[in-house]
C-alpha cells in the first residue's frame, strides 16, 4: 500500500487573476480548466510531481453565503495557511514571479534555520513560500 | 462580501505586511496607513476591526516576538532590543513583560528545549505573544495585566 498527496486546494477571490500568479509567475502548467454552474475548476500541476494538481477554487464555491463570506474575509486578510513550493533556483523563480507584479513578501534571503527562501503575496492574499531544494 | 470592503481589507493586509516586513525599522502608524491609503485614525480604527489589536500594539508585539526568539539563542538584552528596532532599553523591557509575562533576562535564563526541538519556522508560530492569542507559557494574571494596560 502506498500514500501520497493528491490533490491541495487553494482558496482565491478570482481564477483568472490568480492564473497570473501561479501560471505566469509561478511557472506551473495548468492540467484542467472547466466550468460548473457557475463555479470554475482549475486544477494546475508540475512536471516535478506528476501525481499532484493544485486546485484554485473560490470562496463560495459549495459554501452558503455565511461560509463563502468568512473564508474570504479571512483570505483577504491574509490570514489562511501558507504553501510553500521548492525551486533548484530560488533566485530565478524570485524574479519571475516578481516580473508579473506579485507583491514581494520576503526576497530571498539565507535563513538561519535552513535553505534560502523568498515569499509572496498572491493576488488573493494567500503566502506563497519558495524554498530552496 | 461587497468588492470595497475586500478592497479594504486587502490595503489593510498590506500594511500588516508592511509592519512584518520593516518592524526594525523606525515604523510610525501614519507610514502605515499610508500603506493602506487610509488617514492615521481611519486606519487604526479599520486595523483594530480586522486584526483586534491595535497597528501600534502589532507592531510591538512583532518585536517583541523576534526579541524573544533572539533571546532563545542566547542573545544579550541589549542586543536584542536594537536589533528590533528599540530605542529604549527601559521601554523595550517594560513591553517585554507586559506581553511576554516576565522580564527579559528571566526569559533569556529560562530552559527553551521544547521550542527547540521544533523546526524554528513552526516555533515562532508557537511562541507568537498575543494579547488576543494568548501563549500557554504566559501566566492568566499577566494576560489579564497586559489586557488592562494595552486596550
Amino acid at each position: 500500500m502506498t500514500i501520497s498527496l493528491h490533490y491541495a486546494n487553494i482558496t482565491v477571490n478570482d481564477v483568472d487573476e490568480s492564473l497570473g500568479f501561479y501560471r505566469d509567475g509561478l511557472g506551473l502548467d495548468v492540467q484542467m480548466d472547466v466550468a460548473n454552474g457557475g463555479f470554475r475548476w482549475v486544477t494546475l500541476g508540475s512536471a516535478e510531481q506528476p501525481g499532484l494538481g493544485i486546485v484554485l477554487s473560490v470562496p463560495h464555491a459549495g459554501r452558503s453565503q455565511a461560509s463563502g463570506d468568512a473564508l474570504q474575509e479571512l483570505l483577504t486578510k491574509g490570514e489562511l495557511p501558507m504553501m510553500v513550493y521548492g525551486s533548484t533556483d530560488v533566485d530565478a523563480a524570485f524574479e519571475r514571479l516578481r516580473d508579473t507584479g506579485a507583491e514581494v513578501l520576503q526576497e530571498p534571503i539565507d535563513q538561519d534555520w535552513g535553505p534560502k527562501d523568498c515569499a509572496f503575496r498572491d493576488p488573493s492574499g494567500n503566502v506563497v513560500r519558495i524554498s530552496q531544494v | 462580501m461587497k468588492p470595497h470592503e475586500l478592497a479594504e481589507l486587502a490595503h489593510l493586509r498590506r500594511a500588516r505586511d508592511l509592519i512584518d516586513r520593516d518592524y526594525a525599522q523606525p515604523l510610525d502608524v501614519p507610514t502605515m496607513a499610508a500603506r493602506a491609503l487610509m488617514s492615521p485614525a481611519h486606519f487604526s480604527r479599520r486595523f483594530r476591526a480586522a486584526y483586534g489589536e491595535t497597528p501600534y500594539g502589532y507592531l510591538i508585539t512583532r518585536r517583541i516576538e523576534r526579541a524573544m526568539a533572539l533571546l532563545r539563542e542566547g542573545s544579550s538584552v541589549t542586543d536584542a532590543c536594537m536589533a528590533v528596532g528599540a530605542t529604549s532599553l527601559g521601554s523595550f523591557s517594560t513591553s517585554f513583560t507586559e506581553i511576554a509575562g516576565e522580564t527579559p533576562s528571566a526569559y533569556r535564563a529560562r530552559d527553551h528545549s521544547a521550542l527547540e526541538a521544533m523546526p524554528p519556522c513552526m516555533a515562532r508560530f508557537v511562541s507568537r505573544p498575543s494579547v488576543s492569542r494568548p501563549s500557554y507559557e504566559v501566566p492568566s494574571r499577566i494576560r489579564e495585566a497586559s489586557r488592562r494596560i494595552r486596550s
